[in-house]
């Protein structure tokens, strides 16, 4: 399980990365915290000529807040994250998302752009951040930036929006008001294994917006928002046989075993969003 | 302060030396190290003498072995499951580092003959030869400066195989239309046996009939370290040096010898440090005969070293067994016979020197366990598949019949409404038939198996649990209790193995000891230490008896170059057999420092005892050093007629019966059943253990943790899934899945110390006995658990899919009735 030979190299800035993607045509790939693409290349599941390493990237390290935004560059580990580095969009989500991905090794090195870029279904940020309505900003060849809303981002498994010459460089997620509820239950085989049924919920009275996702769906997050309007509505969860139904009509192709799984995480997220409401 | 004990004083009525030492790992460690002059003999939570290099980093292990010109290995794998290989074609330029079966032409097969009935032997080549049989079957070997360039070359090379219909299902492949792994013989079966009993008359007569089919699934071993190999040929030596990662050094010299046509006496066997074996290190690797034969041709270095997808794809090879089984009992539950067929699922080869019939034939003669009944059918089918060859991991069939027997049992009470412990206890067999011969004729030497359970019934407090349980329900939580109970056949002899035809057969072990010039003692045995703490725990016994404290005893093991023959680590017969030997050639080096100190001491060696590692008389003392030092360095010290044997002894052992020592343990889950999830949360577990003679409690209690642990792998998480083609679906960690520390409750233990009558000090074996009993317990508790939902779980692992799959399943049929 050794990878075939690469070059690694560190690019100036997003832009150049963005040329030197588009210019390898399929050989170059950029390399962010290795956790999901160093497995790809011991298992020579990837074999790019040349790796962009691109976390020391001005800019992508780094964390800031507007008005109505909260942006983590790109290359912002889970580990910081979890450890409260970043200021947090709607009270505590984000740590408690970080903490639960694989364990502190894992968490060290992976990042939340690859962690996106990488849009593997069963992942946790895919799904936190569609329920945060998050935005990803990619950066092209030429320097051009563009903000693509997380529904838009993540086309399938593995697969997303990103041009040729794009990379990512940041995540805006709109600022909630100190009133906004939010749940998240993850259902998965061990402590900070990839999950089986991820059920988010974000509520925010303010705006009136709320959102409920379902993750691990084997495809992009599912949002479904006539379950969220049933809940932010009437203060709990759709029952367990409507919320079911609604899955069977999703168009998804889901076992049985599945379905329950992520009905009950959708039941556990809201629930824990509007405990004390 | 080490005491001699005479060995005679350990041969005494069992049942007046058991001892409930009822206690909790901890506190008796912290009471105990309190004396003033520590003895590190035998009973002593002595502290393990190899975890200061291996906690450290400090051990050596293949993989930090480096020699001068040494190059890496890679092996081409079978990607197909069942092929015709049509050919092999090396790349171009390469062809002088790439090697075939055509080059290792005068390698022999790997064929592990067995004596009994019906067996059908396999040949396996080291190399793929005319069929590959299991995706990740070794097809090529490829060399190079580094392991990257190894892989490099070994993807160039092409494979040209016809695919033949794969052999997935154990059941399937009985049936006469199956495909074939080895054509010749005519079907897939390596071994049928049988036990006849007359089980038509209770057909006929009995109150209680139950019916089930149980499963375990295919598991994968997955020591820390996996396997790794380096070789050389030795000029000087005229020996191929073969550093591998085994359990089995001189078994390995022996296999390596015979199947690559080398004089005994040119081949050394080093194991080094072995990151953890359980089984899976104690067979013959084809990759250790293509490294050597390599190493010899090549004329430098190869080294193989196994990578986590080679571990879980082409060592995914054991514990896969299915059950039909019924069982006859009265209106109390109480057992009359039991009818049964067991189906081995033991993949594509027979391994040296187990062979593929290891498995059922303990299968078949296990599964009526610690139970005391009268009649017992059983017919086992060993088969082959497209897997790769089974091998027998830590507790070697048991799991697999402690499962199929425990939720039998479990099930009978249910019919007849008792509570399933009562039930278990009645019908184990009572501590007043020991000893006692059982169904299978089986030699249970001693033991209190009902205790067993009335402690862990204590222990975890069974009636407060009801109690609980009731309540819990009335707020929808789903608590259940399971139990477990198995008795534990360890360090068989001769006659055991020789039953059951193996190639090979054990008998007993030798150890050296020796006194150094300076008074320390060095011990030497040919078995070996990975991780089970044999290093600590042999010293022991020779401080036992010289008095010498374990920090000045270094135990040897590992190397084939400077130990007895041992057949190694494996069935739990370590510390019964090379224990046993150490004690015997400790004893017999204690009576010769008795005699030389007697002469320094101007008194009778009679009059001698031995203490602090000093020999005295009255309050008169001479050191070991000073014993030591007129032996090697002053013999003018020394009468004329002195003793010339030495200050080394070698002795060997054999226990006084050769049927094996029966270890037994019962073990209790509390579970609490998320019916929304289908995940299991284990929320008490106990464990009550009764090994004989505790050489070391400390030891003991890790290896209860780590047993335990694993059989909660077997019990929740571990399985090796496969495609209808063969082709393994599970190979990473991410989809094979361990249990980690998180997934792991607190285990609480209890022990009792029924010695035995019939091996030195007492001693029984038990480093395999807690990974047998967590699968029965747990699911016997996850069944207690959702018995509101009229749910019954009969196969390994109870992962969530099965779980909730399980309760939707019932949920869906009372709907559909409704
Ligand atoms: C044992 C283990 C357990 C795990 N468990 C979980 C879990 O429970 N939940 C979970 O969500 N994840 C889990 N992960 C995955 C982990 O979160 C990874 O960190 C994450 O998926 C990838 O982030 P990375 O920075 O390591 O990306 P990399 O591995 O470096 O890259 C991943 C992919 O994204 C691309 N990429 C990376 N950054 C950018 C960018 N800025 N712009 C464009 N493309 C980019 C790369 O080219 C590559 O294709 C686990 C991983 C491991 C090894």
């Amino acid at each position: 399980m050794k990878p075939a030979a690469f070059e690694m190299v560190r690019p100036a800035d997003a832009p150049e990365a963005g040329r030197a993607l588009a210019a390898g045509d399929g050989a170059v790939k950029v390399m962010a915290g290795g956790q999901s693409l160093g497995p790809m290349l011991n298992l020579r599941l990837a074999r790019p000529e040349r790796l962009l390493d691109i976390t020391a990237l001005p800019g992508l390290s780094d964390c800031r807040e507007t008005a109505s935004h909260v942006e983590i560059g790109a290359a912002v580990t889970h580990a910081r994250i979890e450890d409260g580095d970043c200021p947090e969009p709607i009270a505590g989500m984000l740590r408690h998302v970080a903490g639960g991905i694989a364990y502190r090794a894992v968490r060290n090195r992976g990042t939340i752009g690859g962690s996106l870029c990488h849009a593997d279904p069963a992942a946790d940020w895919v799904t936190a951040l569609t329920a945060l309505g998050a935005g990803v900003v990619a950066t092209d060849g030429t320097g051009a930036t563009r903000e693509i809303p997380m529904p838009a981002f993540m086309l399938g498994a593995y697969r997303t929006a990103l041009r040729p010459d794009e990379i990512v460089t940041a995540i805006r997620i709109p600022r909630h008001s100190p009133a906004a509820r939010w749940g998240y239950h993850k259902i998965c085989r061990k402590v900070g294994e990839f999950a089986d049924a991820i059920g988010a919920f974000v509520a925010d009275p303010e705006t009136r917006i709320c959102r409920a996702v379902f993750g691990s769906t084997g495809g992009a997050p599912l949002l479904l928002p006539d379950l969220a309007a049933h809940a932010a509505r009437t203060g709990s969860p759709a029952g367990l046989t409507t919320v079911k139904t609604a899955l069977e009509h999703s168009g998804l192709s889901l076992s049985a075993v599945k379905i329950h799984q992520l009905a009950v995480a959708h039941r556990r997220a809201v629930e824990e969003a509007l405990a004390d409401v | 302060m080490g005491v001699i004990v005479q060995y005679t004083s350990f041969v005494v009525h069992p049942f007046r030396t058991l001892r409930f030492l009822h206690e909790c790992a901890g506190r008796a460690g912290r009471l105990r190290r309190r004396k003033v002059n520590v003895s590190t003999g035998i009973g002593e939570r002595v502290q393990r003498k190899e975890d200061r290099r291996l906690l450290n980093g400090q051990a050596r292990f293949v993989g930090d072995i480096r020699l001068p010109r040494q190059w890496e290995a890679a092996f081409v794998r079978s990607p197909v499951a069942h092929g015709r290989i049509r050919a092999v074609r090396k790349p171009a330029g390469a062809e002088a580092r790439v090697f075939t079966a055509a080059d290792l032409a005068d390698v022999r097969p790997i064929r592990a003959q067995s004596s009994l009935p019906s067996y059908n032997a396999s040949d396996q080549y080291p190399l793929a030869k005319d069929k590959v049989r299991f995706v990740g079957e070794c097809v090529a070997i490829c060399i190079a400066p580094t392991r990257a360039e190894a892989e490099d070359l070994a993807e160039r090379v092409e494979l040209e195989i016809d695919a033949l219909p794969a052999v997935v299902d154990a059941l399937k492949a009985r049936q006469p239309d199956s495909a074939l792994l080895h054509e010749e013989w005519g079907s897939n079966l390596f071994l049928t046996t049988f036990f006849d009993g007359d089980i038509d008359s209770l057909r006929k007569t009995a109150p209680v009939v139950i019916e089930r089919e149980y499963s375990t699934a295919r598991q994968c071993m997955n020591p820390m370290e996996g396997k790794g190999t380096l070789a050389h040929w030795d000029e000087k030596a005229g020996q191929l040096v073969v550093y591998t990662s085994t359990q089995v050094p001189h078994l390995i010299r022996t296999g390596i010898s015979e199947f690559l046509g080398l004089d005994q006496g040119q081949v050394r066997v080093i194991a080094p440090d072995v990151g953890g074996g359980f089984g899976y290190k104690c067979v013959l690797q084809p990759e250790e005969l293509s490294v050597s034969w390599v190493a010899r041709r090549a004329g430098r270095p190869i080294r193989w070293t196994e990578d986590r997808r080679e571990h879980l794809v082409a060592g995914a090879n054991t514990r896969q067994h299915h059950y039909r089984l019924t069982a006859f009992a009265d209106t109390r539950g109480r057992l009359l016979g039991i009818d049964a067929e067991i189906t081995v699922d033991v993949g594509a080869y027979s391994v040296w020197p187990f062979t593929a019939c290891l498995e059922a034939a303990q299968a078949g003669g296990n599964l009526p366990g610690p139970y005391d009944f009268g009649i017992y059918r059983c017919r086992t089918y060993s088969v082959a598949t497209n897997k790769p060859a089974f091998t027998p991991y830590r507790g070697v069939a048991r799991p697999g019949v402690c499962f199929a027997m425990e939720l039998t049992i479990d099930a009978i009470a249910r019919a007849v409404g008792r509570e399933p412990s009562e039930v278990r206890k009645e019908n184990l067999v009572p501590a007043a038939k020991m000893p006692y011969t059982n169904v299978t004729k089986k030699f249970y030497d001693s033991g209190d198996y009902p205790e067993s359970v009335a402690q862990a019934e204590k222990a975890i407090d069974l009636k407060g649990f009801r109690a609980r349980q009731a309540a819990a329900r009335a707020e929808g939580r789903y608590l259940g209790i399971g139990f477990s109970t198995f008795t534990e056949q360890s360090a068989h002899g001769t006659k055991v193995f020789a039953a059951w035809g193996l190639p090979l057969v054990p008998g007993y072990d030798q150890a050296m000891v020796k006194i150094t010039p300076s008074g320390s003692v060095e011990v030497r045995s040919g078995n070996h230490s990975f991780g089970q703490g044999l290093e600590t725990t042999l010293a022991q016994v020779a401080s036992e008896w010289l008095s010498v404290d374990v920090s000045r005893i270094g135990v040897v093991m590992g190397d084939t170059g400077v130990t007895p023959y041992s057949t190694g680590a494996y069935a739990s017969r370590g510390m019964v057999m090379s224990g046993g030997a150490v004690s015997k050639a400790a004893e017999v080096l204690a009576g010769r420092v008795r005699r030389h100190a007697a002469h320094l001491l101007q008194c009778r060696a009679e009059d001698v005892r031995l203490a602090e590692g000093k020999a005295w008389h009255g309050a008169a003392h001479v050191t070991f050093e000073d014993i030591a030092r007129a032996w090697y360095l002053r013999p003018d010290q020394l009468p004329d007629d002195v003793e010339t044997a030495g200050l080394e002894v070698t002795e060997g052992y054999k226990p006084d019966i050769d049927t094996g020592v029966f270890t037994y343990a019962t073990h209790a889950a509390v579970v609490e059943v998320d019916p929304d999830t289908g995940r299991v949360a284990i929320e008490d577990y106990f464990i009550f253990e009764d090994c004989g003679r505790r050489v070391n409690p400390l030891i003991l209690e890790g290896q209860a943790y780590g047993g335990a642990a694993q059989g909660i792998g077997t019990a929740l998480f571990e399985e090796v899934l496969y495609d209808a083609n063969g082709q393994p679906l599970t190979s990473t960690l991410a989809d094979y899945i361990l249990p980690g520390p998180a997934e792991l409750p607190a285990f609480r233990l209890g022990h009792a110390e029924t010695l035995s009558p019939y091996t030195r000090h007492g001693i029984k074996g038990v480093g395999e006995g807690a990974a047998i009993a967590p699968g029965g317990a747990i699911v016997n508790a996850v069944n207690d658990a959702l018995s509101p939902f009229g749910v019954e779980l009969n196969s390994l692992p109870a992962t969530p899919e099965r779980v909730l799959g399980a309760i939707l399943k019932a949920q869906a049929a009372r709907e559909a009735a409704e």
